[in-house]
């Protein structure tokens, strides 16, 4: 068998992706979960435990990198070394919305919520199965399911909207709300964004297999009209 | 038989080529196309017949005994191994560089000449050898000592006058074999340079073991192995960056990336 460090290098790296990808998924649930208990001792680890994803984030990237210079790698190799750098790079990405939204349960505090917040962790526990769905999808090579997962980008896109809708009418309702429904709308922008990262991991487990770059994302106008 | 090329923007073509060595086939059923003033890399395992395929395009197989030619070499309209051609005036419209630098035990200045000598050329020497070497970025190294012995020269600059040599008799295509197999990795980086510099000009076939080469230097790049009768087909050809990035065929992915066992 030619090539078989090559091969146990690039397996290794793989299985360090999905090692990552539960730690990010782990903290984006865990941040909404502590902003939703207001347990702000919980955020305060997660924002420095985020240095850890950041760090493991470069040390992977480097070692890529050092794989590609010292490997010389080609065609599917090459595809799939160049998409776990860009991997690496959204995940990172979800990583510090999560620590986005530790933080936004600081700046909260402990004031009491303007209303009891429901559907950001449906938001959260979706956009993580998505993040989950779309390493699998990279692990198995599996297009047919990097093409599907996009459109339960929907749902979250909905969500958002509803959450977007609700907090404007708290601060039309009650000016005194308007800082923490800011915040809180934050935190639903962070997660409609995390999934938008997904669909970029998507896009490139398509790439991987087929060499296409392809857009995935294709109905997102409804969120942009939002701002 | 002359035939008229399909699309002027070829510089050679072969149709149905095959060649055999007495009774054994080494190459088979070859269509390729290459394109004028580009470089086209032929790569594939030992023993897949990208050399045959490269010295059928000039004849140089005609000199192995045995060797025997079925289907077509188009160049300009015309099969060069239909009867009445002349191979020596072939070898000269596409000329060839080989493995090993092989300048002449003479003078710089006379390795440069020589094959326009014998050419009959009639117009000023010293400007066609300057020209020459300039052209194979060999003049500054050079032109205090045209007279001292090629031979002493470093193995790049040899093969740089190889070039100069095949530059001087006005080529349209210059064939090269493993062309910087013997050389060092700036020397090697050199000819590259060169080739893609004199590719405004010239077309360049070349056949080398070295994928980095080929994926550096060429712009189409033509893949070969051996089929179950261990006769040398072309696998895929295509743009040498989706070649690259994005082979279709199996077996061309196998063999870039290394599997190929």
């Amino acid at each position: 068998m030619l090539r078989q460090k090559f091969d146990e290098e690039l397996q290794r790296l793989q299985d360090e992706v999905l090692v990552l990808g539960s730690k990010v998924e782990k903290a984006l649930v865990q941040s909404v979960e502590q902003l939703t208990q207001q347990d702000l001792a919980a955020s305060r680890r997660l924002i420095a435990g985020d240095r850890l994803i950041n760090e493991r984030r470069y040390t992977l990237e480097a070692e890529t990198i050092a794989l590609i210079t010292t490997q010389q790698p080609m065609a599917g190799d090459m595809r799939l070394l160049a998409a776990i750098l860009e991997i690496l790079t959204e995940m990172e990405r979800i990583g510090d919305y999560a620590k986005g939204i530790a933080r936004i349960n600081l700046s909260i505090g402990d004031r009491p919520l303007i209303k009891p917040i429901v559907d950001l962790p449906v938001m959260a526990d979706k956009a993580g199965a998505m993040l989950r769905k779309a390493l699998d999808a990279f692990i198995h090579r599996d297009v047919a399911l990097a093409r599907a997962i996009p459109r339960q980008d929907d749902e979250i896109d909905a969500l958002y909207n509803r959450v977007f809708r609700e907090l404007l009418a708290h601060i039309i309702a009650n000016a005194g709300s308007l800082e923490q429904a800011t915040y809180l709308l934050w935190a639903a922008h962070n997660l409609e964004r995390t999934a938008d990262r997904v669909i970029n991991i998507c896009e490139r487990v398509v790439y991987t297999v087929t060499g296409e770059m392809q857009e995935l994302d294709v109905d997102d106008a409804d969120i942009e009209s939002l701002g | 038989m002359p035939e008229a090329v399909r699309d002027g923007d070829y510089a050679i073509e072969t149709r149905d080529l095959s060649v055999y060595y007495g009774d054994f086939q080494a190459i088979k059923g070859i269509d390729l196309a290459v394109r004028r003033r580009q470089i086209t890399a032929l790569i594939g395992p030992s023993g897949c017949g990208k050399s045959t395929v490269l010295r059928a395009l000039n004849r140089m197989n005609d000199l192995i005994p045995g060797a025997r030619v079925e289907g077509q070499v188009v160049f300009h309209g015309q099969n060069v191994y239909a009867p009445g051609v002349d191979p020596v005036e072939v070898r000269r419209r596409i000329g060839m560089v080989f493995q090993k630098p092989n300048p002449f035990p003479k003078s710089i200045y006379e390795n440069v000449a020589w094959g326009v000598r014998i050419n009959g050329y009639r117009g000023n020497m010293d400007e066609l050898v300057e020209q020459s070497l300039r052209q194979a970025a060999l003049w500054d190294e050079v032109h205090d000592k045209l007279q001292e012995s090629a031979l002493a020269l470093s193995g790049g600059q040899q093969q740089r006058l190889c070039i100069a040599r095949v530059i001087a008799v006005k080529p349209e295509i210059i064939l090269m074999d493993e062309p910087c197999s013997a050389l060092d990795p700036i020397a090697t980086l050199k000819i590259e340079d060169l080739m893609r510099e004199l590719a405004q000009d010239y077309t360049f076939i070349i056949v080398t073991h070295n994928m980095q080469q080929a994926a550096r230097v060429s712009d189409h790049t033509a893949f070969f192995m051996i089929d179950q009768d261990r006769a040398g087909t072309l696998v895929e050809y295509g743009p040498t960056a989706q070649l690259f990035t994005t082979p279709r065929d199996k077996r061309t992915e196998d063999y870039i990336t290394g599997r190929f066992g």
